[in-house]
């Protein structure tokens, strides 16, 4: 069978599947009665309504009548380093401290441009060290570790 | 005349030197993100919640944090019309003539226009909320457990009708905001739900890092598929001042527009984007020169400017009066009320007037200096649209990871932005929309705590929702939205009227 509307299918699946994760979970948590609700009632009842409306999207994603949407490509090197810069930037932070976290984030993230370059990633690095130094350092006295441990023996 | 007095209160407060110094940086960076695309005041808000906590005065922290959605919707309309691009989603119409006008050489007219119609719907909208709120927050007094559940009944099915795109996939996506809100502490029985034993998750998710997650990563990856080409019309811009017939047919629009931005302001789910498209929709209905429509047509800037200026401002009535969260960006206003432990809803008002009318009068003194802003000086923010998209997103992460950290101090939150990237990404591919999905996060766990305690009330009997008078009129509203949306004349004209807004 082909599947027409390949969008509202995996929405569809997408959102089957969860309803029913979060009822099988909702199962080790008393539900109570509807007089005295325990902390298992509400998200059974959410995941079952999930799990239906899911299928209510699904269902007409195969009709014939259904119109032709494919999903379009999914840039995976993209989200790869976007969402890397991320994680690295939370790993190096408590440990390795903020300018290494930063320089860290700025040059993986940046390569994630179709028209990345070094010179411009180093440059934009420095200036946001020294601006967010000045505005959530002195400004605004957030607080986190700006230089590695080793460094401040602590 | 309490009124008076009221807004003498605001004067008051909102005069300190501190909070207007604050007012100024909230509708500055309000411009400067509406004048950058790619940046939202959603994530501009959720980035700056933290550094709140330092901020003595909640009063203060709402006055800039406000500053900064309404000042978005100022700075949106210069990229849409010089560059042809939308800074902000609620500037996408004013792309259509405003962009035009701008080639014909016009973009200085397009940009008044655009100024003047803001700050006449934002001194509308102040006063509308001046006016309203009150009388509103009285009825909210009556509210027991019962409305309150069905006010959000109501409130979920609003938004997801006022969404753009497949009503089913929009309710789906509620639904799934409403399940995460589960994660964490139940409140009446102390279990820890969905936690899996990791202790920060027993705390719940994070609201800001699931806005950030959703709105400012996954956004950057899909603008990072496009690439860019700006065309911009910077040397253009030197005769400011519109003709007499430019304001003759611009003031009827603007008119319009306030009145129509106002009433879906207050709408929940409506806000600024909405009453744009709506405005513009209108104006090109009942012009006389409907033709005109899409190649400079003056109207077709001044409704929409208008529209959505009054409604970023009134979406704040529900907020301040009934403690409801009607737009993502109100539901981080409410987390800021919070972290100053102030629970919102009809009791603020009484509680804390200082605030109240504060914020209030706040919004006029911040329309006030956006045109100062936003007119004179409006050279200088188009100068910041020469700043590359490659060298802008590195930074808007890293603001985001700060903040995203200094929420709790702890890196769980900005791994938490992760996951929270990648589910936004996918709705985005598969055509859901993310904003109903952070309501229902917001309003989850509230949702079931009401029902909870009317259901205890009535003894576990269900049609006490229907039998109360106030909660059945509330969920019949609902009910008719429902029915309304699934009609087949009504689907083609909801079609039609957010065609474009892709």
């Amino acid at each position: 069978m082909r599947i027409r509307n390949q969008r509202d299918f995996w929405a569809g699946v997408l959102f089957i599947v969860t309803g029913l994760i979060f009822m099988v979970l909702s199962r080790q948590y008393n539900v109570g009665t509807s007089a005295k609700m325990g902390p298992g009632f509400f998200p059974m009842a959410l995941g079952g309504l999930m799990a239906l409306l899911g299928l209510m999207v699904l269902i007409p994603s195969l009709l014939s009548k259904a119109e032709v949407l494919k999903v379009t490509k999914i840039e995976t090197r993209m989200i790869l380093l976007v969402l890397a810069a991320v994680a690295v930037y939370a790993f190096a932070l408590p440990k390795l401290g903020f300018i290494v976290a930063l320089f860290a984030l700025i040059g993986i993230s940046s390569m994630a441009s179709h028209e990345f370059d070094l010179k411009t990633t180093v440059i934009s690095s420095v200036v946001l060290l020294a601006f967010s130094w000045l505005v959530f350092v002195k400004g605004l006295e957030l607080q986190f570790p700006f230089l590695p441990t080793f460094l401040t023996n602590n | 005349m309490e009124l008076l007095n009221n807004l003498a209160l605001g004067f008051a407060t909102a005069g300190t030197v501190d909070n207007l110094f604050y007012c100024f940086v909230g509708v500055a960076l309000g411009t400067l993100i509406g004048v950058l695309p790619g940046i939202g005041p959603l994530a501009t808000i959720a980035m700056l919640l933290p550094a709140t906590y330092k901020m003595t005065d909640p009063t203060t922290a709402l006055i800039m944090l406000a500053g900064i959605y309404y000042g978005a919707q100022y700075g949106g309309s210069t990229t849409a019309i010089l560059v042809n691009l939308p800074g902000e989603s609620s500037s996408v119409v004013t792309t259509l003539d405003g962009y035009q006008m701008a080639r014909q050489g016009r973009a200085g007219p397009a940009l008044a226009i655009a100024a003047i119609g803001s700050f006449f719907a934002g001194t509308v909208a102040t006063f509308l909320l001046a006016a309203f709120a009150p009388p509103l927050a009285e009825v909210a007094f009556k509210f027991g457990p019962a409305e309150y559940f069905a006010l959000m009944v109501l409130g979920l099915i609003a938004a997801v009708v006022l969404a753009n795109g497949s009503v089913l996939k929009a309710l789906a996506m509620v639904v799934l905001g409403l399940l995460l809100g589960m994660i964490g502490t139940d409140v009446n029985s102390g279990v820890a739900r969905f936690s899996f034993d990791v202790p920060e998750l027993s705390d719940g998710i994070e609201f800001v890092a699931v806005a950030m997650g959703m709105f400012g990563f996954a956004e950057i990856i899909l603008n990072l598929e496009q690439k860019e080409s700006r065309e911009v019309f910077t040397s253009k811009v030197t005769n400011l001042m519109p003709q007499w017939a430019d304001f003759k047919r611009a003031f009827p629009a603007i008119l319009r527009g306030t009145g129509i931005g106002s009433i879906l302001g207050i709408l929940p789910g409506g806000g600024a984007v909405l009453a744009s498209f709506s405005s513009y929709a209108i104006e090109k209905k009942i012009s006389k020169h409907p033709e005109e429509f899409g190649h400079g047509a003056i109207e077709g800037v001044a409704g929409p400017e208008s529209a959505n200026n009054a409604g970023a401002q009134t979406s704040f009535i529900p907020m301040l009066t009934l403690g409801i969260p009607t737009t993502p960006v109100m539901a981080l206003m409410v987390a800021a009320m919070m972290i100053h432990n102030i629970q919102p809803g009809p009791q603020v008002m009484t509680s804390n007037p200082k605030l109240f009318w504060g914020l209030i009068v706040s919004m006029w003194i911040g329309n006030l200096m956006l045109v100062i802003l936003n007119l004179p000086l409006v050279g200088m923010w188009v100068k910041l649209l020469s700043v590359p998209y490659r060298v802008m997103y590195p930074a808007i992460l890293l603001f985001c990871c700060i903040g995203a950290y200094s929420i709790n101090n702890n890196v769980f939150d900005v791994f938490m932005t992760i996951p929270f990237a990648i589910l936004g990404y996918v709705f985005k591919k598969l055509d859901c929309e993310p904003a109903p999905m952070l309501l229902g996060f917001v309003l989850g766990k509230l949702m079931e705590e009401y029902l909870r305690r009317a259901m205890t009330i009535s003894r576990g009997d269900w049609s006490v929702f229907v039998t109360r008078p106030l909660s059945a009129s509330l969920l019949a509203v609902a009910a008719i939205l429902l029915v309304i949306v699934f009609l087949p004349s009504i689907k083609s004209k909801r079609a039609e009227a957010f065609a474009g807004d892709d």
